[in-house]
């Protein structure tokens, strides 16, 4: 059973047990899912600066990072506990794409040689982490959602913004993929 | 049964997640936030969707594993949603579940390319950088406070940004 466990999950096993997130916390505490939201608490319970946007009672949400450092100690969990001895198993076309823009390292769940820590004062480090981060906290916040609140938790629920935000993410996905990554590399190599 | 009284919580702006019980929670029954957490955050790393390969092959389109995970979790999740509406099933505290209409705006399309962009280099969206950290990917941390850092500048400049 453990080694079953051990070795990745199917995709149908993980989007039944991801979308059941969704009923699970309605109906445990009615609290819509989304992650993005506890970003936000924390600039609430750390930075507000009298910014309208901030000044709310966080406390009232802090159910939302008790979720977030959950997934944190889950994560932990699950690399000690039920980690895959093998290495990932990525898709031929999208590996030897990867390997021509530049990419080395095809071991684990990230590539070191962009996300060691070894690479967070170099350029590497100030696109794939600072400005990459800054963008996912920023759009998604301006988008009102991300992958969960609008993608499950809006889909879910039939909203039509949520699918305007959905497309939108998907576009700039791939956008970023085919027409900003090749000229990432360039600048990096 | 009897029947609760709608209670709306007033949000300064709103929140796509929000708290919506009326029963006061302690810090000790929000553990089960962090449980359910904790088993999110295993299923993430166990579906490998905290991958940066996993992101790229989506975007690539050389795998369905990404689409599949989430075109499934949509389904189950709004077959869920159905079955609430239809039956009124009431929370554990027996209170009504409340949905939240969402009301369009330019922010989703802008917003949405923004985060599409970031989401691609980064290969996370906000729940995986946590997992990411958490399965020991520690430069992840920086990326986090980055997107902390890019929520409050929003919430800065956001009277100036189109909506």
């Amino acid at each position: 059973m453990l080694e079953i466990i051990k070795q990745p999950w199917p995709w149908y096993v993980s989007g039944i047990l991801i979308g059941l997130t969704v009923p699970a916390l309605l109906l445990i505490g009615n609290k819509s899912f989304g992650v993005s939201s506890s970003l936000r608490h924390i600039c609430a319970a750390c930075l507000p600066s009298k910014i309208p946007f901030f000044s709310y009672n966080w406390k009232k949400e802090i159910w939302n990072l008790f979720f977030v450092a959950g997934i944190l100690l889950g994560g932990f969990i699950a690399v000690q506990l039920l980690s895959n001895p093998e290495p990932i198993q990525i898709a031929a076309s999208t590996k030897a794409q990867l390997a021509a823009l530049g990419v080395k390292d095809f071991s684990g769940l990230m590539p070191m040689d962009l996300f060691g820590v070894d690479q967070i004062l170099s350029l590497k480090g100030l696109i794939f982490m600072v400005i990459g981060g800054f963008a996912v906290g920023f759009g998604t916040r301006y988008a009102g959602g991300c992958t969960s609140g609008h993608a499950i938790m809006g889909l879910s629920n039939l909203q039509l913004p949520s699918l305007i935000a959905t497309i939108s993410f998907m576009v700039g996905g791939f956008v970023s993929t085919w027409v900003l990554l090749p000229i990432i590399f360039k600048l990096i190599a | 049964m009897q029947e609760i009284e709608e209670f709306v919580i007033e949000h300064t702006t709103d929140c796509e997640a929000p708290n919506e019980q009326i029963k006061r929670e302690s810090i000790f029954s929000n553990v089960k936030y962090l449980i359910l957490g904790i088993l999110f955050g295993i299923i993430f790393v166990k579906a490998e969707i905290i991958s940066w390969f996993r992101i790229q092959e989506m975007f690539r389109l050389s795998a369905f594993h990404m689409y599949g995970v989430i075109g499934t979790a949509i389904t189950v999740g709004a077959i869920s949603v159905f079955l609430i509406k239809k039956f009124n099933i009431k929370t554990i505290d027996g209170e009504r579940v409340i949905f939240h209409p969402k009301t369009f705006n330019k922010g989703q399309i802008f917003g949405g390319l923004i985060f599409g962009l970031g989401w691609a280099i980064t290969g996370a969206c906000p729940g995986p950088l946590f997992a990411q950290i958490g399965s020991g990917f520690l430069a992840v941390i920086i990326t986090l406070l980055s997107a902390i850092a890019g929520t409050w500048v929003y919430g800065r400049f956001r009277d100036k940004l189109t909506h």
